[in-house]
């Protein structure tokens, strides 16, 4: 007896597959990420649907738990024709899609990394996203395993004036606790603090935080370099 | 089996890899191919050879041709100043169907991918960039899909090739023959942004 489920989930990347057949990659919200074959994927009626960050309608089906599975899919809404324009936001939209599908455990939930990725990727437009975006890694941080410490100083224990991260704890140092050290830290702008930041560069120096994180912890753990849509982005927001 | 059978078995298998034949449509060729043999499978077989023996990718542009250079770099009307990019040879050739864009090409062979570790070497960009400088370039026509690894390329090279050049890209939206209740969201939203006074 063939088993399925069905469920809404926003495609996280394609590969074409034979002639006409591509293998999609989904996130939804109780299976994570889900890979399948979707027949006639790379057709011209299917093509323009099937693109990252567009959310679908997912009726998956296999003969066994195990196997890859074929997808018969619904579109939705598109997310990518509003941003194919805009630099900025694709490249936004190319590194949340390329995070997920290269940091998320296959057929693993994550409801609640589901969701906030969903807020962010249809936000993409707002002035405030690369402070969400920024917000968002950090989550991703946590919800792998990852999590950083930003709410004490691992030096002195105080919880005021914090102002550096430990490049290899990942927990908070403070200005008084950095003393000769603080060049060899990573900065902790307040807007990691989630306060609304000053300018672009005070969100940058948040990226390079987290990119170290995710450089040295996530994919390091992984075994394979990041997706280049993470760096595409942060020099897209540096030129912006 | 037979030597003739076990060679036509083999080309069954090879003509069923092509695109758009599996083994029943490659049986049928083949069967055909036999039966017109001096019409179709001798000279078919000699073009091939010729084709094998020749065909490479032009080192200016990355079209297909039979030389190190292709007929359109080479010729001289074709320096019009304007590079059009597209992302494969299939669609400089559908671009040169269509007979109207007069200037030269530049072939990605691909797209900047999210994902797969496709940098801008990969691409042909930095050669692009010196071929704006050394063939005088005034616009480069930017070709390729729309679709998100295709615009994300475009996006790069526009970033790229500011201040060199003028940087156009082809217009999106209802296709000749078109009707709007047939056409996805994007299309239709791109067309909305896109239009002109009539």
């Amino acid at each position: 007896m063939a088993i399925d489920w069905r469920e809404h989930g926003t495609l996280l990347t394609l590969r074409r597959h034979g002639e006409n057949a591509a293998i999609v990659e989904a996130f939804t919200r109780d299976r994570g990420r889900h890979a399948g074959i979707v027949r006639g994927g790379t057709s011209r009626r299917l093509a323009p649907h099937l693109q990252p960050g567009a959310v679908l309608d997912l009726h998956w089906r296999a003969r066994l738990e195990d196997h890859l599975g074929s997808f018969a899919v619904e579109p939705l809404r598109a997310r990518a024709p509003a941003v194919l324009g805009d630099k900025l936001a694709l490249a936004g939209l190319n590194a949340v899609t390329g995070l997920l599908a290269f940091a998320l455990p296959e057929r693993e939930p994550h409801p609640d990394l589901f969701d906030r990725s969903e807020a962010l990727l249809d936000s993409l437009h707002e002035s405030s996203w690369a402070h969400a975006y920024l917000l968002w890694e950090l989550a991703l941080l946590e919800e792998l395993g990852h999590a950083l410490d930003l709410s004490v100083c691992a030096v002195s224990g105080m919880t005021e004036g914090l102002a550096y991260v430990s490049p290899r704890t990942g927990r908070a140092v403070s200005k008084i606790g950095a003393g000769d050290w603080s060049d060899r830290l990573l900065p902790l702008p307040p807007c990691l603090l989630g306060e609304v930041p000053e300018d672009t560069s005070e969100i940058l120096a948040g990226l390079r935080t987290t990119g170290h994180f995710l450089e040295t912890q996530l994919a390091h753990h992984l075994g394979r370099p990041l997706p280049p849509a993470r760096g595409r982005y942060v020099v897209a927001l540096s030129r912006a | 089996m037979s030597k003739a059978n076990a060679d036509i078995e083999a080309l069954i298998d090879l003509m069923a890899r092509l695109p758009g034949l599996g083994p029943r449509s490659a049986r049928r060729a083949v069967l055909h191919m036999i039966k017109k043999r001096a019409l179709l499978m001798t000279p078919l077989a000699d073009v091939l050879q010729n084709v094998a023996a020749t065909a490479r990718e032009c080192l200016t542009c990355g079209n297909i041709a039979g030389s190190d250079t292709c007929d359109i770099c080479a010729s001289d009307k074709r320096a019009t100043g304007e590079i059009c990019v597209v992302e494969d040879v299939a669609d400089l050739w559908a671009m040169e169907r269509a007979s109207v864009f007069k200037g030269r090409y530049h072939v990605l062979g691909g797209t900047l991918s999210a994902l797969d570790a496709v940098g801008p070497e990969d691409l042909g960009i930095p050669r692009l960039i010196a071929r704006v400088a050394a063939e005088n370039i005034t616009e480069v026509i930017l070709a390729v899909g729309a679709t998100v690894d295709g615009q994300t390329t475009a996006h790069y090279i526009s970033g790229e090739l500011e201040g060199r050049c003028t940087v156009t890209s082809l217009a999106q939206g209802v296709p000749i023959g078109g009707e709007l209740d047939y056409l996805d969201d994007g299309t239709i939203t791109a067309a909305l942004k896109a239009r002109k006074t009539f």
